[in-house]
């Protein structure tokens, strides 16, 4: 297993987490901790185990494909942050484009 | 008996013979709530008119029929389950100001079953964390000493039912947050079968491991509440279609005679378990054995690695969860949201607490390139060995007695450490990986200086059999003379 430590500061612009410089060097004391407890199970022979995906394993769980009614669009928008009429209102994504 | 003391068994025959009216038992509710809970803390929001009206419309319903189980009986929700037009914060920052626009399919089925939902209980925030202190809104004191945590994650949940501040409760546990709070404010509360009971609607924590349960006064009433939660439903693929038994029914003449109790010599043997917690234990151990118990001694030997398994896929699974809280549809947006980033990056900043913060941070290294396969590939591996020591040993027991946590409720403040906090699970992760039931039941009191501390225990059954689990449950309740 790793035996490189977590590295917070750039873990967490992965998980579009912005840390302050306090947080991260608490953060980073911590995860190494959990992190060094969790390596435990290196140890465990686990050649030609299956993993377990949940706690149940239902293979193909399938219902009936048909049209039924959804949230209509005012109950979807209605908890935005920010919206136009009909729309999520967002910051400009797309280089170039227009806001 | 007050009639906010009521349990759900009582409560609905009460109604039935009408002795009382849904609307005076809910008003009781709502008097104890203004009484008690500025102490407390319970109760993140309580609509009281909009429970006031369900009840008064369950009242009405009573003239024309009497067969719903739950009619007019209010139950209390954990402030991260779906009821259409309520709050649903999750007990964080993030979802201040969300109203549900849809409900929940246990509420649906709650609903068609006559309860009122009244009030939205506290929470450690999206469930992470057991002792309630993570909430993002509020703290949750103990009501067997004011001093004290409730647990956690449910611990509005324990307290509110603990303290007589509601019928019941829903709670959710993916690694004892059912369990663990139930122990600590002396009520019963059930983790049912993974798929048991569908989570559409639930804000999902770990997707591998959520279930949701109730959280009772009595054995009878974890069993009216599964009655009406438990079934397949096709908004949650992971809910079999097998046929739900007759709870109530598997209980009758339940008794201690011959049930073999399996002890696992892992969960007794663990440094940290606290002198009054193995006492309250090894007498709920004696008791079974003189009621005509079994006792046998098992082995499950991968127990010292689920601790380790559960803070890889827990985390890991949460990371991918809340990838949804991104400032577009609902919750925070950051006022710094000048960029896309920006938008993710600081809303989630802004809106997590600390321990939110790094089980994302933990889970999303667990699964990044290059340490997958070590990490979560490999935790999945040890899961499954896990679920086979479950296997084995429900060969030759019909049930496994446990303690829940390895101590009583600890002060508020007291623990620091988040690794610490941790090690609180150590006994009901293990049946949360291999997916099978449990609850734990009040079953003494620990005496730490002035003040006596409640103490449960865990029973442990095999995924699917919650009958064998309430009836066993129900005739160790008879025991304790609860």
């Amino acid at each position: 297993m790793a035996n490189q430590t977590i590295d917070v500061g750039y873990v967490a612009e992965l998980a579009r987490l912005e840390l302050t410089d306090e947080e991260k060097s608490v953060f980073q004391g911590q995860l190494e901790d959990i992190v060094k407890y969790v390596e435990k199970i290196s140890s465990v022979n686990v050649d030609g185990i299956e993993p377990t995906m949940h706690g149940r394993a239902i293979v193909n769980a399938f219902r009936e494909d048909t049209v039924r009614p959804s949230l209509d669009r005012e109950a979807a928008l209605a908890n935005a942050p920010r919206r136009t009429e009909n729309e999520f209102y967002l910051p400009k994504i797309v280089e170039g484009a227009e806001s | 008996m007050s009639l906010h003391e009521l349990g759900v068994r009582q409560a609905a025959e009460g109604l039935a013979e009408k002795k009382f009216s849904s609307v005076e038992l809910t008003q009781a509710v709502i008097d104890r709530v203004r009484e008690k809970d500025s102490e407390i803390g319970a109760y993140l929001t309580f609509d009281e008119e909009g429970a006031l009206a369900s009840a008064k419309a369950a009242d009405e319903a009573r003239a024309a029929r009497n067969d719903l189980p739950l009619l007019g009986v209010p139950v209390a929700i954990k402030d991260l389950i779906n009821v259409k037009g309520q709050p649903c914060t999750c007990a964080s920052k993030m979802l201040k100001g969300y109203t549900s626009p849809y409900d929940a399919t246990v509420i649906k089925n709650l609903k068609a079953a006559g309860a009122v939902c009244a009030g939205r209980v506290n929470m450690d925030e999206f469930a992470m964390g057991s002792s309630t202190e993570n909430s993002g809104l509020g703290v949750t004191r103990n009501p067997y000493d004011l001093s004290r945590v409730p647990g956690g994650s449910s611990g509005g949940s324990a307290a509110a039912v603990g303290g007589n501040l509601a019928i019941a409760a829903f709670g959710t546990d993916t690694g004892g947050s059912i369990r663990q709070p139930a122990s600590f404010c002396n009520i019963v509360g059930l983790k049912p079968s993974y798929g048991r009971v569908s989570r559409f609607g639930v804000t999902a924590f770990a997707s591998s491991l959520d279930q949701v349960g109730p959280m009772t006064k009595s054995v009878d009433d974890a069993a009216m509440l599964l009655q009406v939660l438990a079934g397949h439903d096709e908004m949650d693929g992971t809910t079999p279609k097998d046929p739900v038994p007759d709870y109530m029914k598997a209980m009758e003449g339940a008794s201690m005679k011959g049930v073999k109790i399996g002890l696992p010599k892992e969960y007794y043997d663990v440094s940290g378990l606290d002198p009054e917690v193995k006492r309250i234990t090894d007498e709920a151990i004696r008791s079974c054995e003189a009621a005509g118990a079994e006792l046998v001694e098992v082995s499950l030997p991968h127990t010292e690695y689920a601790m380790a398994v559960y803070y890889i896929i827990a985390p890991a699974e949460a990371s991918a969860n809340l990838a949804r809280f991104d400032g577009v549809r609902y919750g925070h947006r950051s006022e710094r949201s000048d960029d896309v980033f920006n938008l993710y990056a600081r809303s989630r900043a802004e809106g997590f607490g600390p321990e939110v913060k790094r089980r994302i941070i933990m889970g999303t290294y667990v699964l990044s390139s290059g340490y997958y396969d070590a990490y979560y590939g490999r935790a999945s591996k040890v899961r499954t060995l896990i679920r086979r020591d479950f296997e084995e040993v429900f060969k030759k027991v019909d049930t496994l007695l446990t303690p829940v946590a390895p101590t009583p409720a600890f002060k508020i403040g007291e623990v620091q450490d988040p690794l610490t906090m941790y090690l609180n699970d150590l006994f009901t992760i293990p049946g949360s990986l291999a997916g099978n039931c449990s609850m734990s039941i009040p079953a003494g009191f620990a005496q730490s200086g002035d003040v006596k501390l409640p103490v449960g225990v865990q029973f442990i059954c095999d995924a699917y059999r919650e009958d064998s689990l309430l009836r066993i449950g129900k005739a160790f309740e008879g025991l304790s003379g609860k």
